[in-house]
């Protein structure tokens, strides 16, 4: 991908009210966005760290409801309300991790999954605080400024879309860290990175702490945004949506988890018409996808340029394109 | 170097390491062979701090590193490959590199958030200290191949290059030599031959015996769990236990 094509992305998304046909399309969008900021954070523990936590749409129901209760029932502004969802998420992941983290692999999944689970029932089931079945009502709307009105769709889709540059800008920042090459060694296998002196517990907890906050900041904002939130925000099916926009996107890349999200949040739209039977058209294009794409669109993408710069630098005039092949992946790695 | 003590593994009611006391010296080539399921690995696993020893000690130039935990372990100087090395495959060699120096750097998350000085100066170390390794190692014209386009033998000294990027004095190398042909292995041969010349000191797992006979200073064999011979190749060649080990006595075979 040329650095040059950031941009072009960036301005799409700044034209995209403009270019939108009706204010739907631009919910629709800002909706997509919110989603994706979820899935950057599960990309960040599954993708880069690949310990598959499937609580993580509880984390971002917590989120949710976190700003929900603190805006409805105790009367709190937004703003601070979505600091203490940050704080609430990071607090609770931090202890989710502490014990979940000390099983691998599928045990770990079957675990998180459990405790996905667990968060669902407690926000159906614990009435006097979440007010069960029936949702939280009366969710504050982000505070404006000047003749900012967060109330209005465009405000909120620029609103959405800052937040979505940031975590996009912080999770680029951590990939090509060091800190970033820590998670992905720990992908790679627990042995080998321990005996390369990598703290396995720290390390998981880092990356479970950062991926449960980036899901509170989608939950806060998708509770500031729809100012309604019920139990089926905390359903089990959003972590499975949040997998399938990650697996399509491209696991582990940078610009996977927008692609994938926005992808996957059209497609539906445009099958609408098909209503539940749209799963019929899902399903086989996930397997397909799965079985001839498994890095999804991103990841085969940015395999594909690679190997070309590659194959190009085995070509006649070496000297000279071998210094070409090395800054096209350079690119290719900012991008990745 | 390597002082072992007395080291013992039970599994429930198995010895996989029984009462193994060695002295493997710095600067040189050590091997420890023994057939399939004599305790090898296991034996590595223990003194890398992967398991802790049912009883036994273990000193690293005269330090007791037997309860350390493996991170530990690996930042006093203990570099290690594995049978198999799991590396990104779809990233390239040099990327797979860069994490080897981790060990020796401090950056935390706020650094990645203000892009502190330290952060990039420990980043420029550690790509500094991995083209090193890949230099060492004879790679250098791979260093933008993604790992799914290298050979075995190319994953073989990435395995050996991520082990030396975390700056170890001693290396641990579980069968270097697996699946590569006669030639490869020659090569890597040499490699360790160069390690030694370095200053550092190799601890080897290995069946190939040509290559084993060839290159070590020293050879421990195990055979179920205990260690049965130690020695100079020489020496170790000729010790009828050790024929036996391998082959079965002349009552194994007429039974």
């Amino acid at each position: 991908m040329h650095p040059a094509s950031k941009y072009v992305l960036l301005a799409v998304a700044l034209l995209f009210p403009a270019l939108a046909s009706n204010e739907y399309q631009v919910y629709v969008m800002a909706t997509a966005f919110v989603w994706a900021i979820a899935v950057y954070g599960f990309n960040v523990i599954t993708g880069f760290c690949g310990q598959l936590n499937l609580a993580h749409g509880g984390f971002f129901a917590i989120g949710a409801y976190t700003v929900g209760l603190l805006t409805s029932d105790a009367g709190w502004n937004f703003w601070p309300a979505f600091i203490a969802a940050l704080f609430m998420t990071a607090i609770l992941g931090f202890l989710v991790g502490a014990v979940s983290l000390r099983l691998k692999e599928h045990y770990f999944a079957i675990f998180t999954l459990c405790v996905g689970f667990i968060i669902y029932l407690l926000l159906d089931k614990w009435e006097e605080l979440t007010h069960g079945a029936v949702g939280v009502r009366n969710i504050a709307a982000p505070d404006g400024f000047g003749l900012v009105n967060f109330r209005e769709t465009m405000p909120v889709y620029y609103l959405v879309l800052f937040f979505l540059v940031f975590i996009i800008w912080f999770t680029g920042r951590i990939q090509k860290s060091l800190v970033g090459r820590t998670f992905i060694a720990i992908r790679n296998g627990d042995e080998l990175a321990e005996s390369l002196g990598i703290n396995l517990m720290k390390t998981k907890i880092l990356a479970f702490v950062i991926s449960t906050t980036y899901a509170g900041l989608a939950g806060a904002l998708y509770a500031g945004m729809i100012r309604f939130v019920g139990p089926e925000d905390g359903n089990i099916l959003l972590t499975f949506n949040m997998i399938m926009y990650m697996l399509v996107g491209g696991i582990g890349t940078l610009f996977g988890p927008l692609i994938g999200t926005v992808g996957i949040v059209w497609l539906t739209q445009s099958l609408q018409f098909l209503e539940e039977y749209r799963m019929i058209i899902f399903g086989p294009l996930l397997v397909l996808l799965v079985i001839f794409f498994p890095l999804g669109v991103c990841g085969s993408f940015l395999t594909w340029m690679h190997r070309k710069a590659q194959a190009l630098g085995l070509g006649p005039k070496k000297a000279k394109s071998e210094s070409k092949v090395t800054t096209s992946d350079q690119e290719a790695k900012n991008n990745a | 170097m390597l002082k072992v003590e007395h080291l013992t593994k039970m599994f429930g009611g198995l010895a996989a390491v029984n009462d193994v006391s060695v002295d493997f010296g710095a600067n040189q080539v050590n091997a420890i062979i023994g057939p399939n399921g004599a305790g090898k690995s296991t034996f590595f696993n223990l003194i890398s701090g992967m398991y802790q020893p049912t009883s036994g000690r273990i000193l690293l130039d005269d330090k007791d590193v037997t309860s350390m935990r493996c991170d530990d372990v690996a930042r006093l100087g203990v570099g290690r490959t594995f049978q198999t090395t799991n590396l990104f495959e779809t990233a390239t060699v040099l990327d797979n590199l860069i994490v080897g120096y981790r060990l020796r750097t401090r950056s935390g998350l706020w650094d990645v958030l203000i892009n502190s000085k330290r952060l990039q100066a420990e980043e420029k170390a550690a790509r500094e200290k991995a083209r090193e390794a890949l230099d060492f190692v004879g790679l250098n014209h791979a260093e933008n191949r993604y790992i799914a386009d290298c050979t075995q033998e190319e994953r073989k000294r990435v395995a050996f290059a991520l082990a030396l990027a975390t700056d170890p004095k001693i290396v641990l190398l579980d069968e270097p030599a697996a699946g590569v042909n006669p030639e490869e292995t020659e090569g890597l041969a040499d490699l360790m031959r160069k390690m030694v010349k370095h200053g550092l000191t190799v601890c080897l797992i290995e069946h190939k015996m040509d290559m084993i006979m060839g290159i070590a200073d020293k050879i421990m064999v195990l055979d179920h769990g205990e260690k049965i011979a130690e020695g100079t190749p020489q020496e170790v060649k000729n010790n009828p236990l050790v024929i036996e080990a391998y082959l079965g006595s002349d009552h194994d075979a007429a039974a």
